[in-house]
C-alpha cells in the first residue's frame, strides 16, 4: 500500500476515533467508561432528561448561540456588502483586522474582555456578555462565508434593478438579498454551531448561569455522572454534523442558483 | 428632429482624476448615437452619468427638456442595458423582463401581453418559463433588451452589449439592433470600442479620447474627414505621409480642366443611337475634380490640390500630415490602364483575406509603405513579396491633418 495512504488513514483515525468512542460508551451499560463493553442500553439518554441544571444550561446556550449568530451575520452582512462595493482608505488593513479573532487565542480574548467587562466598563457577567464575545469570534467565519456570497455577485445586478426603477433597499431587497441568502442561512448555521460548543470564553464569562459547555466540564468532576456527558457529547456531535452539512448545501446551492464556480468554503 | 438629451460644459472628476472634460453634447430624439473611443477615454463614464448612476462635477445635462440634476437612475426616462447584461439568475427569463413593471398598477394579465410581447420583439418568444441562467449569451442579451424596452424609455443606454458575443452573432446583433431601433423609434445610446461596430449602426458617432469629444459627425463624414490624425488613426486603417501645405492654385484659369468630350463616334452605333433619340444613361454622378485649392507637397506622391475649405487656415504654409485610405488607393495590374496619377512602388508585404488582399507596398521617398487594399476580383493575380508595381492615388482621397 501507498505510504502516503497509510498515511492519510492514520492521520483520520487518530482525528476521529476519539469521537467515535463517545457513542459507544454513550450506548454501553456501565458506568465505567472502559473496555470491555458492558452491554447495549439508553439509560443514559434518560438519565439527560432527569438533570434539569443541564436544561437550564442547554436553554442558556441556546438562546447564546441564536443570539450571537444573528448579532455575526447581521454584521457580517455589512461588512461583506461594503468590502465588496465600495472603497476607502485603509480598506485592506481593516477587512484583514475584522478576520484577526480567527488566529487569536481564545484564552487571551476570553482574559481580555474578561478584564473590559468588569474592570473597565464595570458591567456584571451575563449571558449578555457571553453573547458579545460570541458575537466577536462569530465574525471572521459570518464573514468569510459572506464575502464568498456578495464578492460573486455582478455589481450591475444591483444598478440594474435600480434603473428599472427600484430604490437604493428595493434593488438590495428584491435583487441582492435573495442571492446571498443561502450564505447568510450558512453564516447562521456556522456561528450558531461555533457559539454552541465554545467553552473557555463562556467559562470565564459566564456569570450565575453556566452555558452546557461550561456545565458539561463542571460534570466531569463526577465519575458517576460521567456516561451521561457521553450521551450529551453525541447528541452535540450528530447536532453539529447535521447543522454543517446544511449550512454546506445552502451554500453550494447559492452558487448553482446564480451559476457559479465553486470557489471554496468549510465543507 | 427635436433635441431630447442636452450636455453643456460637463465634467467629472474622480478625486483628481479628470474623467470627462467639458463635454458638449445634444443628442435629438430617435437617434442611433455612438460614443467610440479606446478603453478608458470616459465614454463608460459618459454613458452612466447620463443613466443617472454618476453625478458630474459641473455642467447640465437636461433629458426631454428636463435637468436631471439629482434625479436618481430610478426617476430618469432611461434605461440601460449592461455590458454583463445584469440578468437577474434567480428569477425567470418572464419575471426578468417583466420587473420593471412591479410597481406598475395594471393587470397582471396585461402585464403577462407586455412581457410576451417584449420577448417576442427580441426572437424569445415563448422563452417566458426558462431559468435566466440557464440562457446563453445572447439569449441573455436579448433578454437585457427586452427588459429594458418594455418600460418603453425614452432613450436606451447600451453598454458595449455585443462585446461577449462572437463574431458572426456580434454581426447579426447589429443589423437585428439597428432594426429594432427603427422599429420602436426611441433613441439609442451606444457605448463601444469597436469602430467598425460604431460606422455600422450609427447615425452619428462622438469619437472620445481622454475624457473629451474629438469629433462627432455621421459615420460617412467621420471616416472621409477626420478631423485631427488621432481620429484617423483610430477609425479604419489611414496611411500617414508628410506634407507640406502652399500657396493657393487655381487650374481652372491655368488650363482646361474639363476632360475632353469623347467623340460621339468613338461610342459606337448604338449609343449615338440612343444620344440622338435621347435616351441615352445618364454619366454616373461624380465627385469632380478640384478646380481650386491649396497645393500640398506630399511626400512620395508629389503636388496635389485640397479645397481651402478642407485645410485648416493655421496649416497654411506649413508642414502637415496627409492622410490617405488603403481603399482610395489601387494597385495596378499588368495591362490595367487609369486616368489617375500614378507612382512606382515595390510589394513589401502581402495579407491574404479571401475577399480581399492587403498589401504594403513601398514607394521612393516614404518610409513606411503604404498600406493598399485591393478586391480579389476574377483574374486578379495575388501579387508577391519584391514585385515591382504602380500604384494609382487620387487627390480627392487625401485629408490634411495638423501634423
Amino acid at each position: 500500500m501507498n505510504p502516503l495512504r497509510i498515511y492519510a488513514i492514520a492521520y483520520l483515525i487518530f482525528l476521529y476515533a476519539p469521537i467515535l468512542l463517545l457513542p459507544v460508551f454513550a450506548f454501553n451499560d456501565g458506568q465505567i467508561i472502559a473496555f470491555p463493553l458492558q452491554g447495549f442500553s439508553t439509560r443514559w439518554f434518560a438519565e439527560l432528561w432527569t438533570l434539569s441544571a443541564l436544561h437550564d444550561a442547554v436553554g442558556n446556550s441556546l438562546m447564546i448561540a441564536v443570539c450571537s449568530a444573528i448579532f455575526a451575520t447581521v454584521l457580517g452582512i455589512c461588512a461583506a456588502r461594503a468590502g465588496a462595493r465600495h472603497k476607502w482608505p485603509l480598506k485592506g488593513p481593516m477587512l484583514s483586522f475584522i478576520m484577526l479573532p480567527l488566529v487569536l487565542p481564545e484564552i487571551i480574548v476570553a482574559v481580555s474582555l474578561l478584564i473590559v467587562f468588569v474592570q473597565v466598563l464595570g458591567l456584571g457577567l451575563s449571558n449578555w456578555t457571553i453573547i458579545a464575545a460570541h458575537t466577536l469570534i462569530c465574525m471572521p467565519f459570518s464573514i468569510a462565508i459572506l464575502n464568498g456570497a456578495f464578492g460573486n455577485l455582478d455589481p450591475s445586478m444591483e444598478e440594474a434593478a435600480m434603473d428599472l426603477g427600484e430604490t437604493r433597499w428595493g434593488a438590495f431587497r428584491k435583487v441582492t438579498l435573495p442571492l446571498v441568502v443561502p450564505g447568510i442561512i450558512s453564516s447562521l448555521l456556522i456561528s450558531f454551531t461555533i457559539s454552541l460548543d465554545e467553552f473557555i470564553i463562556a467559562f470565564f464569562l459566564s456569570g450565575a448561569n453556566p452555558t452546557m459547555p461550561v456545565y458539561i466540564w463542571g460534570m466531569l468532576r463526577f465519575p458517576a455522572q460521567l456516561p451521561a456527558v457521553m450521551a450529551l457529547g453525541t447528541i452535540l456531535v450528530t447536532l453539529s454534523i447535521c447543522l454543517l452539512v446544511i449550512a454546506e448545501y445552502f451554500r453550494r446551492r447559492g452558487l448553482a442558483r446564480a451559476g457559479l464556480k465553486d470557489t471554496g468554503g468549510f465543507l | 428632429m427635436t433635441d431630447l438629451i442636452t450636455l453643456k460644459g460637463v465634467n467629472k472628476y474622480y478625486g483628481d482624476y479628470h474623467a470627462l472634460r467639458d463635454i458638449d453634447l445634444t443628442i435629438r430624439q430617435g437617434e442611433f448615437f455612438s460614443l467610440l473611443g479606446p478603453s478608458g477615454c470616459g465614454k463608460t463614464t459618459l454613458l452612466r452619468t447620463i443613466a443617472g448612476f454618476e453625478e458630474v462635477t459641473d455642467g447640465t445635462l437636461h433629458i426631454d427638456g428636463k435637468s436631471m440634476k439629482r434625479v436618481p437612475a430610478n426617476h430618469r426616462p432611461t434605461n440601460m442595458v449592461f455590458q454583463s447584461y445584469a440578468i437577474f439568475p434567480h428569477l425567470s427569463v418572464a419575471e426578468n423582463v417583466g420587473f420593471g413593471l412591479r410597481k406598475d398598477k395594471r393587470l397582471k394579465s396585461e402585464k403577462d401581453k407586455l412581457i410576451a410581447e417584449a420577448l417576442e420583439m427580441v426572437g424569445l418568444g415563448g422563452y417566458g418559463g426558462r431559468a435566466a441562467h440557464a440562457l446563453s449569451g445572447g439569449q441573455r442579451q436579448r433578454v437585457a433588451l427586452a427588459r429594458a424596452l418594455i418600460l418603453k424609455p425614452k432613450v436606451l443606454l447600451l453598454d458595449e452589449p455585443l462585446s461577449a458575443l462572437d463574431k458572426k452573432m456580434r454581426e447579426q446583433m447589429q443589423v437585428e439592433l439597428i432594426k429594432l431601433q427603427r422599429e420602436v423609434g426611441i433613441t439609442f445610446i451606444l457605448v463601444t470600442h469597436d469602430q467598425e461596430e460604431a460606422l455600422v449602426m450609427s447615425d452619428r458617432i462622438a469619437v472620445m479620447f481622454e475624457g473629451r469629444i474629438v469629433q462627432m459627425d455621421e459615420p460617412e463624414v467621420l471616416y472621409r474627414r477626420p478631423k485631427d490624425r488621432q481620429v484617423a488613426g483610430f477609425i479604419g486603417l489611414m496611411n500617414f505621409l508628410e506634407g507640406k501645405a502652399g500657396s493657393h492654385v487655381n487650374r481652372a484659369a491655368a488650363a482646361p480642366t474639363k476632360p475632353a468630350p469623347i467623340e460621339v463616334a468613338q461610342q459606337g452605333f448604338l449609343n449615338r443611337l440612343r444620344s440622338q433619340v435621347g435616351l441615352a444613361k445618364p454619366e454616373p454622378k461624380r465627385i469632380s475634380h478640384y478646380q481650386s485649392g491649396v497645393e500640398v507637397e506630399v511626400a512620395g506622391l508629389g503636388k496635389a490640390l485640397v479645397p481651402a475649405d478642407q485645410i485648416k487656415a493655421e496649416l497654411h504654409g506649413k508642414p502637415c500630415v496627409v492622410g490617405i485610405r488603403p481603399e482610395t488607393l489601387a494597385i495596378l495590374f499588368e495591362g490595367e490602364t487609369t486616368d489617375r496619377r500614378v507612382t512606382e512602388g515595390v510589394v513589401d508585404e502581402v495579407v491574404y483575406y479571401g475577399d480581399m488582399t492587403y498589401y504594403d507596398v513601398r514607394i521612393a521617398g516614404v518610409e513606411k509603405p503604404l498600406t493598399i487594399s485591393m478586391k480579389n476580383l476574377i483574374g486578379r493575380p495575388v501579387l508577391e513579396v519584391g514585385a515591382k508595381t504602380r500604384v494609382a492615388w487620387d487627390e480627392r482621397a487625401l485629408v490634411c491633418l495638423a501634423p
